[in-house]
């Protein structure tokens, strides 16, 4: 049972609740610096291509237009796990890869410049699904690899980043099993998380090596620890109010790129801004990903070995995709207790828009395609998923392999209280009904139930920093790097320090998102912002108070540890009279800073659950979706409503819904994606929101003071895989490619023989 | 295309009206619009949507544009009472017209936040907050025309704003908490 604290657990209005509410919240598009230029970019038309020829005359002449940038006059600056991907190359490996840049004092005259810029192209043959591209003699996209298979490696988790799961002797655990079971399932829909307001970024160099930025970002810092060495300068990075991000705006760096070297060009402030277009056919889709798995499973559960290959698609580049698979495998990991264990992915290049960091980052494509052959081995033996889930989720004292290549030891919690929760809230017992059997049937309607489960250990991932300067006058400031994107982290460290110092909310400010002024962060990804940035500002405000009770000590005739401190007054405990306040402990000419460290730890993991209902027409094929309980333990809840919200979240950013409607349709013709605008790429509305129960425990966690650790990341991974669940239970057949569409349903179900795809 | 198409505002504030011209040096319609209460004699190129004259001519910029062809909502502003897409109309089309936007919601004198406002700060109906002024606008067309709206009515009357951190749950508990109170004005 949690604790009960003053501000902890209970709801407050965020910091930034009015001026969202007013209008006031400034976004990328909602800034101009004095003098500053409009960046636009001549996208490719062909998915694979060299640039024969290009003539910029006719652009640069164009009224307005400042500076023209081609792959002739292109800083070299080149990003990417590995790196590979110019900023501008000679050749365009997807539809909407960048062919030149251009500066212009108006978004307008910039746009009418890209229609004068002359380009003759020398088409290549290009390639799309994975297994294609890993073939001999298929298109290649970087001469650097054969095969169109990435190098392995993560420079940003060390030089042993683990990218394959390899332990015991799988041989010997496939004779330990009861069950062998082999099997092909694809998450390939590649649907697009897709925030509401587009990528941008305002960039000015102060001089030839310091740049400042305004990224929409959902991380300032992660965005500076990027940045400066793919640049090789000194980078200031100042975060706005973020519209959205999932992931995605963490650190993808094209834009970044093109804000630069435009501003370098001209030495004037550029901003850049997609559209809504670019949005889709240039930015982050989600991992394509395949998995060939061999399991064998024991009668009672226990899962003997895996063995497999994850093919993961990350077109046309890879931003951190060898990072994902790192997670991913560790992810593997924390799911199933197994001691035989050789999965293999690989990272292969193809030409269409990349995938990169999305919610899930990995972890959600790979529990995807991985839980639809588990379940058939699950079904082979005859178990309730409920019950292998429990059996086989990490338990205390259990070890895994995590992203660093290090083996750690789990010190958390056991999750199975909150499965069971969860089971209950949903009534898991009366509407499991068995493999492919259907919980209820009224005339063409199937109803079926499902379960997802997924936890993470980058709660504890990389370094934080933070100070908290209180001051006389009985206010504190918490200075730490922190953007807000949505989930409300800036005021949800407030309160962790208005616990500790015990101030009112309003006392307690934060500084703006700035690389200059605060100290160092890793920035916000993997839920880890509630156990790092806040163990690192819950010590620093108690060093803060302890420099504040040795001041006061002598003034009370009593020793620091005896003191206590409420809404900016000094007691001794047990005799509140003997007080003074903050003022008459410190002067009016000092203040009392604390500094708080955190250092990576990958002990502790997450947890989520998602239990989905659905009902399918098996006349038309559609299928609804009725109901989803998540259930989760979080340790210690921080703010109720942003929790909640985060945990809705799993129907947003590519989540459940890529069970169901959510894919990019590539055209493998064209190289185009078909369905790349807000008309014809669906999304849940509001009419069609399922109901949606979160079951949240509160089982202390030893992160920090307050026992809490994060889960927002999370929120939709587990989903997926739950629906397709669903869906199998509900018509008794299997789909294993996502998402699950009307067609597809009418074809397994055999009423669509003989009629190919659309 | 004209270089200098950029916005210039040549402002001059009399007699309760304020006159902005905008749009280079081409063809300029001239129109009057209030905005919030406050008129305006605009000067302004035909081409210029009404979200463009609201955040770049007017600075009005908590109104959001996401796609700008009439498919995320985010715009969404009250023309004459009625909730509208502001990236699908021409400002040259709402001459005479009477435009709200969310920074016209809380009371300007005395900064008190609209019952709406308040609901979705008690609520935390919102997680990014890019999609929330357009949603709340059609929220408060909602209220203005049924004071006492059921769920059912509150999901219809938003049903094309995109929101992707999924903050509908807690924006419906808002609208129909500000609806009961019936403070709506």
């Amino acid at each position: 049972m949690a604790e009960e604290y003053r501000h902890i657990g209970k709801t407050a209005p965020r910091k930034d609740a009015r001026d969202i509410m007013t209008g006031r919240a400034k976004y990328i598009n909602d800034i101009k610096l004095p003098d500053m230029l409009y960046g636009k970019v001549l996208r490719s038309i062909y998915p694979h291509a060299n640039i024969k020829n290009i003539d910029t005359s006719k652009a640069e002449a164009c009224p307005g237009v400042e500076a023209v940038i081609t792959y002739k006059n292109v800083p070299p600056w080149v990003d990417g796990t590995p790196r590979c991907r110019r900023l501008l190359d000679r050749r365009v490996r997807f539809v909407g890869d960048a062919v030149a840049l251009v500066a212009a004092k108006t978004p307008e005259a910039a746009e009418e410049a890209l229609g004068f810029i002359e380009v003759e192209y020398d088409p290549l043959p290009a390639v799309f699904d994975v297994e294609e591209a890993m073939k001999p003699g298929a298109p290649q996209l970087y001469d650097e690899f054969p095969n169109n298979i990435f190098s392995r490696g993560c420079r940003a988790f060390g030089l042993n980043a683990l990218q394959e799961v390899v332990m015991g002797d799988v041989e010997k655990g496939f004779g330990e099993a009861d069950f062998i079971i082999e099997g092909t399932c694809a998450f390939e829909n590649i649907p697009n998380p897709l925030p509401p307001e587009p990528p941008g970024v305002i960039a000015a160099w102060e001089d030839n090596d310091h740049l400042t930025l305004w990224p929409a970002s959902q991380s300032a810092s992660m965005t500076r620890n990027f940045v400066q060495p793919y640049l090789r300068a000194n980078v200031r990075v100042i975060g706005l109010q973020c519209g959205g991000s999932y992931g995605s705006k963490n650190c993808t760096l094209p834009p970044i790129g093109y804000a630069a070297a435009l501003a370098k060009a001209t030495s004037k402030p550029v901003k850049i801004y997609y559209t809504k277009d670019e949005h889709f056919s240039a930015y982050t889709l989600r991992l394509g990903t395949r998995i060939h798995a061999k399991v064998g499973i024991k009668k009672d559960g226990t899962v003997t070995a895996l063995a497999g290959d994850w093919l993961v698609n990350t077109g046309a580049a890879s931003e951190m995709t060898p990072g994902q698979v790192a997670v991913g495998c560790g992810e593997a990991q924390l799911l199933l207790r197994c001691s035989n264990w050789n999965l293999q992915p690989k990272v292969v290049c193809t030409n269409r828009n990349p995938s990169g960091v999305v919610r899930g980052f990995g972890g959600q494509e790979f529990k995807s395609a991985l839980m639809p052959i588990l379940g058939m081995a699950m079904e082979k033996a005859g178990l309730n998923p409920l019950e292998f889930f429990k059996k086989n989720f990490v338990k205390p004292g259990d070890g895994y392999y995590w992203r660093d290549g290090k083996w750690w030891v789990y010190r958390g919690v056991d999750y199975s209280q909150a499965m069971d929760k969860g089971a209950e809230a949903f009534g898991w017992k009366d509407k499991w009904k068995g493999w492919g059997k259907p919980t209820e049937v009224d005339g063409t309607k199937r109803r079926g139930v499902g379960l997802g489960v997924h936890g993470n250990a980058d709660v504890g991932e990389d370094d934080s920093e933070a100070f908290v300067r209180i001051d006389p006058n009985g206010t504190a400031v918490l200075l730490a790097c922190v953007s807000e994107s949505g989930m409300g982290e800036r005021s949800s460290l407030c309160k962790m320090v208005a616990e500790v110092l015990n101030l009112p909310l309003d006392r307690v400010n934060i500084t703006p998102p700035d690389t200059l002024v605060n100290p160092f962060d890793y920035g916000l990804a993997g839920s880890r912002g509630t156990f790092t940035l806040g163990s690192a500002a819950i010590q620093a405000a108690e060093d803060a108070k302890r420099q504040l009770f040795a001041l006061a000590a002598p003034l009370l005739d009593s020793k620091p540890e005896d003191l206590e401190t409420k809404d900016g007054q000094i007691f001794v405990k047990g005799d509140e009279e003997k007080r003074i306040n903050w003022m008459r402990a410190m002067g009016s000419m000092r203040t009392c800073t604390g500094h708080g460290r955190f250092t990576e730890d990958f002990s502790l993991s997450n947890f989520m659950s998602i239990f989905a209902e659905v009902e399918v027409d098996i006349e038309t094929g559609k299928t609804e979706l009725l109901r989803v309980v998540a259930a989760t333990d979080c340790g210690q809840i921080i703010d109720p409503l942003c929790l909640a919200g985060q945990l809705h979240g799993a129907l947003g950013a590519a989540g459940i819904d890529s069970a169901l409607f959510e894919e990019s349709l590539l055209d493998e013709t064209t190289g185009q994606i078909r369905n790349g605008n807000l008309i014809d790429y669906t999304w849940r509305k509001y009419p069609n929101l399922p109901e949606f129960q979160n079951v949240i425990l509160e089982t202390p966690i030893a992160s920090h003071r307050f026992k809490a650790i994060g889960v927002g990341e999370i929120a939709c991974a587990p989903g997926p895989s739950a629906v397709l669940m669903a869906i199998y239970n509900a018509i008794g057949k299997r789909i294993m490619d996502y998402p699950a569409t009307p067609e597809k349903i009418l074809r397994v179900l055999g009423k669509l023989e003989g009629r190919q795809a659309g | 295309m004209n270089q200098e198409k950029r916005d210039e505002r040549e402002e001059c504030k009399g007699a309760g009206k304020t006159v902005l011209a905008a749009g280079g040096n081409g063809e300029r319609h001239s129109i009057h619009l209030t905005v919030n209460g406050h008129l305006y004699e605009l000067h302004i190129a035909p081409s210029h949507t009404l979200a463009h004259t609201l955040r770049e001519t007017l600075g009005l910029t908590g109104t959001k544009i996401g796609c700008d062809y009439g498919a995320c909502a985010a715009c969404t502003v009250l023309v004459d009472g009625k909730a509208a897409l502001s990236c699908q109309m021409l400002t040259v089309k709402c001459d005479g017209k009477s435009i709200t936007t969310i920074e016209g919601l809380e009371d300007p004198k005395t900064g008190k936040l609209h019952p709406l406002q308040q609901a979705f700060i008690d609520n935390t109906a919102f997680q990014c907050g890019f999609c929330t002024p357009g949603v709340t606008m059609s929220a408060k067309a909602l209220l203005d025309e049924n004071p006492s709206p059921t769920e059912e009515d509150v999901k219809h009357a938003l049903t094309g704003h995109f929101c992707r951190c999924i903050s509908h749950y807690q924006v419906i508990k808002a609208v129909m908490e500000a609806s009961r109170k019936g403070e709506v004005s």
